[in-house]
């Protein structure tokens, strides 16, 4: 009787990104939807750098940009190479007013914006719940177990995030190990937007984002990251969790020390804290992916690994890998076919979409990455800073020589071999990405 | 070095009367690494050398779930606080 009554079409696990993306989807198209959040609301519990991405954005919310909590349109992307104190930074400028990329937002009013929207659509929002389990009976998911009841639908969604205790607990994703993911702290730091705008050399309502390489984190697998808000400059890094535990650091500590780095400390100056917070960034791209479906399951966004880490991009992973779990749930609820071989359309559309052509193009980057990682990461960061540093002095010493003495410096600092596993590095990089 | 105590103080908790994080005690004390004591964002755990017993500071916890996956011995008990409870990023 009761489960009567709790039975609907799709339950949706995770009101982030890819479950609002997902859930919204299914209530567009007429069918039953429960979306579960177990934070006090939407976006309550997540934390990411950031900015979303617009036209991905728009695919789900083709209007957002007129009533969504939109902090800044990023104008410009500046990438830091920072060494011990000095740095080099590269910067893309582009101000046209109709080719907005991407904007800052703060997750928790975003979000919680994203799941009204959603409720307004027919989504059934329930917060404040956390499922425990899914309930499996002959071989299919057909429901959840929350703290207090239990819901049954002919499909359950996992979009639950990186932790996605839930695709461990049916088998579809094994244990991560920390090499999979990037412990991330971030602090959102307030100042006035008269002194952001000077100091991002910015106009109202433009942002800047920063991505920036080594400094406290040289020889590390870690990125530091800086995004303008309205009133407030959310300022992190994100390590890969094996390498501060092998070398035992405090992330926290990292992030004090970048924001001391005299290329970062005048942009945040005087800056009062608002909010710390930290978050699991799933990086083991294309090979760490889980299987993605099971018999009345799918699952999406960070719990599927979804995550280009060379390009940032995450959010918009959610919410696409969403959208189509949702198109594939209606697809199989209009023929009532929820076994493994209905739903592997889902994987089917992921494939002929660019969510898994970009992960297989960037599938030995992480790899390519950790076995030369002080490498890329350290010496090479550092070179470019002390190309600068030689190229900018001036003290007398003949321009030619100094030239020379830079370039014989790559073959006393270390030896050839080395030099050599670097070279042939980077070639078998590029040849994965760019050819197979 | 940096001041942990200012920066969690600005996080907005509703703690549970209980840990959703159940360290093994039998497990803890043959552990090297300790490595929750050191990799955690907020500083839950600490290690009692007296009592030989993790101290579980649970209310403090961001639950980004580093400690699940760094713990040695696989051994931790881990597990979301319920709905109501646990950490509420504003800002995010």
């Amino acid at each position: 009787m009761e489960r009567e009554e709790n039975k609907i079409d799709v339950i949706v696990v995770g009101g982030g990104p890819a479950g609002i993306s997902c859930a919204i989807t299914i209530a567009r198209a007429g069918k039953e939807v429960v979306l579960i959040e177990r934070g006090k609301f939407s976006g309550s519990k997540n934390v990411f750098g950031g900015a979303i991405y617009a036209k991905p954005t728009r695919e789900i919310f083709p209007d957002f940009e007129k009533s969504a909590p939109i902090e800044r349109k990023t104008v410009e992307h500046k990438y830091a190479i920072l060494g011990e104190e000095d740095a080099t930074v590269v910067s893309y400028k582009n101000k046209k007013e109709e080719d907005a990329v991407s904007y800052s937002v703060i997750r928790g009013k975003f979000d919680k914006w994203m799941a009204e929207e959603a409720k307004k659509e027919g989504v059934y929002l329930v917060e404040e719940t956390v499922v425990r389990e899914l309930i499996v009976e002959d071989g299919y998911v057909k429901g959840v177990r929350t703290e207090l009841e239990d819901y049954f639908s002919d499909i359950v969604i996992l979009a639950d995030g990186v932790n996605s205790l839930l695709a461990k607990q049916i088998g579809l994703r094994g244990e991560l190990s920390p090499e999979d993911v990037a412990l991330s702290v971030k602090e959102v730091i307030k100042l006035s937007p008269e002194l952001i705008n000077e100091r991002f050399h910015v106009n109202n309502d433009e942002g800047c984002i920063y991505q920036i390489f080594g400094g406290p984190m040289l020889g590390m697998l870690g990125l530091g990251f800086m995004y303008t808000n309205k009133d407030s400059v959310s300022i992190g890094l994100g390590v890969t969790l094996s390498e501060l535990i092998e070398k035992e650091i405090r992330p926290y500590d990292l992030l004090e020390n970048l924001k001391k780095h005299p290329e970062i400390a005048p942009l945040v100056k005087d800056g009062e804290l608002a909010e710390y917070s930290a978050h699991l960034i799933p990086e083991g791209g294309f090979k760490k992916v889980p299987i993605l479906f099971g018999a009345g399951v799918m699952v999406c966004g960070d719990a599927a690994m979804f995550v280009n880490n060379l390009h940032w991009e995450g959010t918009n992973l959610a919410m696409i890998s969403g959208k189509i779990a949702g198109e594939t749930a209606v697809v199989a609820l209009g023929k009532g076919d929820f076994s493994e071989h209905a739903l592997s359309r889902y994987q089917e559309e992921l494939e002929n979409s660019f969510i898994m052509k970009d992960l297989r193009t960037y599938k030995d980057l992480m790899s390519g990455i950790q076995s030369r990682t002080s490498e890329f990461l350290g010496y090479y960061p550092k070179k470019i800073n002390s190309f600068f540093e030689m190229f900018t002095t001036t003290d007398s010493i003949p321009k030619r020589q100094k030239y020379w003495d830079f370039i014989k410096s790559f073959f006393t600092d270390r030896s050839l071999s080395e030099i050599f596993k670097d070279f042939w590095a980077v070639v078998k990089l590029l040849w994965s990405i760019l050819v197979r | 070095m940096s001041n942990l105590e200012d920066k969690l103080y600005t996080v907005k908790y509703t703690p549970d009367s209980e840990s959703h994080l159940r360290p093994v005690d039998e497990c803890c004390r043959v552990c090297k690494s300790k490595v929750c004591t050191k990799i955690c964002p907020a500083g839950v755990y600490e290690w009692d050398e007296d009592k030989k017993k993790l101290i579980v500071n649970y209310e403090n916890c961001l639950e980004c779930g580093a400690c699940r996956i760094a713990c040695e011995s696989s051994s931790l008990g881990w597990e979301y606080p319920k709905g109501n409870k646990g950490v509420t990023f504003k800002q995010g």
